[in-house]
């Protein structure tokens, strides 16, 4: 076993712990904190599997952006409240069986028609450009660029809605 | 293999003890600079000039009790002060404070980690500077540091925007985010010439994503007694203090390599000084600007705050940005 | 060399953990974590194929990804923050208007 597969190994194991403990805390501060952890882990998969901008983009917007924001929210509604939401328990294990089967059963699937294929050689479209980021960059604004102006239309569409949804409206 | 190891861990120490240099020393300049802007000594009594002073400090907070507020989350209330440092140690790691040098017949490279990315890495690890305050904030249960802790996140996502925004304008001229390929650009000319704009916008958002006066709600004294630290004492108090000035010399040391032209002397016949050195010189005038800027002028309103960085700033860096597209455009022989 | 069909286990053992959150959890907040957990493990195998196609087109797919998360962040928020302030709980068994 390589240095690099051991370090996959250590890190996507440590990823999975951190989202068990993301989903299992009953405190939602709690589980922000573990989130961050969690994207910090994958973010370290994505360096092994040789996606570096990917990897600085996930510190960048997820652990930067998105969990940040979350606990704004977290923080701005009642503390107390929202960290002791009562459980209801009966769902759980449902929720738990399904869960299981879904990663029993997809993993079984992936087992047999990809086994032992090796993954992590350098994307070989990107060295033609000289490297990860530049091969992403200069696919994005040539082949990709209709799905990026569509994707920044939908991000001013969540801009706006973001707004108009959480203004208050007993100003008016 | 081994000597990767070696020489990596060797660089890791020289830069966190350059940098521990620098922060200790930062708190005392501070003080100094703090007294003689406003015709005073400061610091005096522990050696000549106060030297000691940084030394007393830290043996003071050493041994200060340490107080643990009852109602607080524990497992967030330790964590926080210590986030607070992660950060700048972690950029650190990418901080170019010389060219190469050949020792043995082998060439290493003075930063500890030579990554395409070091931009984005920056940005990146920088953004989570944010989690200490806002953590740091709710953990101690209490009012007023929640609402600094609160005040600081907005303040904090909103000007890491215009942080990002003005590092565009250099990586677009220079076609790298490898701090080294930057730095190597300016040679001839530092790119604060050709990007002033950006230079600007980008000390401005440094200083308020460090939550330092004129803009620094989110402790500002006499509305919400201390801010996100207020619950803290001893030690932890210590973690944030020090967090903050390591972020100082790193936001420093960043502008230095993107528009100061890094370990380049600013003019020919003074290259006989060694590249390191020029690096500090040059990261320890602008930390002296950010404590210039702290005690001259006074704080914003959270309005005004806010209204500088979404009206005046953003406009600003996006204009900066169509600019320097044109001209690299224009440069390379039109559409 | 990681073999492909770790990443995807990995990746689907991440899709499962995400969507045990947002099924059996009634915190709001949590729900929503759970969410962005199976958006992730989307971007996960994206990767892992791209980087066994030797291809960077999964990667641009993650970044869509990741653009299309941040949004849904946002508006969910602010969607839980507008039903806050109308109902004063964050558990998703009060957000009921719809139900008869």
């Amino acid at each position: 076993m390589s240095w690099t597969q051991f370090f996959f190994y250590v890190f996507a194991g440590l990823s999975l712990l951190c989202a068990l403990m993301v989903v299992t805390r009953r405190n939602a501060v709690h589980s922000a904190i573990f989130l961050i952890i969690t994207f910090f882990f994958m973010a370290a998969v994505f360096v092994i599997l040789k996606a570096e901008l990917l990897a600085a983009v996930q510190v960048l917007v997820y652990a930067g952006g998105v969990v940040s924001l979350m606990l704004y929210v977290i923080m701005l509604v009642k503390a107390e409240e929202a960290s002791q939401v009562k459980q209801n328990l009966g769902q759980i294990a449902i929720a738990a069986f399904i869960a299981l089967l879904l990663a029993l059963q997809v993993g079984s699937i992936v087992y047999l028609y990809f086994a032992q294929k090796p993954a992590g050689k350098a994307a070989v479209e990107a060295l033609k450009y000289g490297g990860n980021t530049e091969g992403i960059g200069a696919l994005l604004y040539t082949k990709y660029l209709f799905p990026f102006e569509v994707a920044s239309v939908l991000l001013l569409a969540a801009m706006v809605g973001a707004i108009v949804l959480a203004k208050n409206r007993l100003e008016r | 293999m081994v000597e990767i190891v070696i020489v990596t861990i060797v660089k890791l120490l020289i830069y966190f003890g350059i940098m521990l240099l620098f922060v200790a020393y930062g708190t005392l300049a501070e003080r100094k600079v703090a007294g003689h802007i406003q015709d005073r000594l400061g610091p005096y009594h522990c050696g000549p000039h106060g030297i000691l002073q940084p030394l007393a400090d830290g043996i003071k907070l050493f041994f200060k009790e340490d107080i643990v507020a009852s109602a607080s989350d524990k497992f967030v209330y330790f964590l926080a002060p210590a986030l607070a440092v992660v950060p700048p140690v972690l950029v650190l790691a990418v901080i170019p404070i010389g060219d190469s040098i050949t020792i043995g017949g082998k060439t290493i490279p003075l930063a500890v980690a030579d990554v395409n990315i070091a931009l984005l890495y920056f940005l990146g690890v920088t953004s989570l500077t944010v989690y200490a305050i806002m953590l740091g904030g709710w953990a101690g249960n209490s009012k007023y540091p929640l609402l600094g802790g609160l005040r600081s996140a907005a303040q904090f996502i909103s000007y890491e925007l215009i942080l990002g925004l003005s590092i565009i304008g250099v990586v677009m001229l220079v076609g790298s985010f490898n701090l080294i390929d930057i730095v190597r650009y300016q040679k001839d000319m530092w790119l604060v010439i050709k990007q002033p704009v950006a230079f600007i916008t980008y000390m401005i958002a440094a200083i308020a994503e460090l939550n330092r006066a004129p803009f620094d709600l989110p402790e500002a004294e006499s509305e919400l007694v201390g801010g996100y630290h207020t619950e803290y004492s001893s030690m932890k108090f210590a973690l944030f203090f020090l967090g903050e000035y390591a972020n100082m010399v790193v936001s420093s040391a960043i502008a230095t390599a993107l528009f100061l032209g890094g370990w380049y002397a600013p003019v020919h016949w003074l290259s006989f000084i060694p590249g390191p050195i020029w690096f500090l010189i040059k990261t320890f005038a602008l930390f002296f600007f950010m404590l210039w800027i702290r005690w001259t002028y006074p704080r914003l309103r959270y309005d005004q705050l806010m209204g500088m960085c979404w009206r005046f700033l953003m406009p600003v860096t996006l204009l900066n940005i169509l600019g320097t597209g044109l001209f690299v455009i224009l440069k390379n022989g039109g559409l | 060399m990681v073999p492909l069909s770790h990443v995807i286990i990995y990746a689907f053992l991440m899709f499962a953990i995400g969507m045990f959150g947002a099924l059996a959890r009634r915190n709001v907040f949590i729900v929503l974590m759970g969410i962005e957990l199976m958006l992730n493990a989307v971007n996960i195998a994206l990767v892992g194929f791209s980087s066994y196609l030797g291809n960077v087109a999964g990667q641009i797919m993650a970044i869509f990804i990741i653009t299309v998360a941040a949004g849904e962040a946002a508006v969910g928020l602010a969607i839980v923050l507008s039903i806050f302030r109308n109902r004063l709980t964050v558990n998703i068994d009060s957000f009921n208007l719809l139900k008869w």
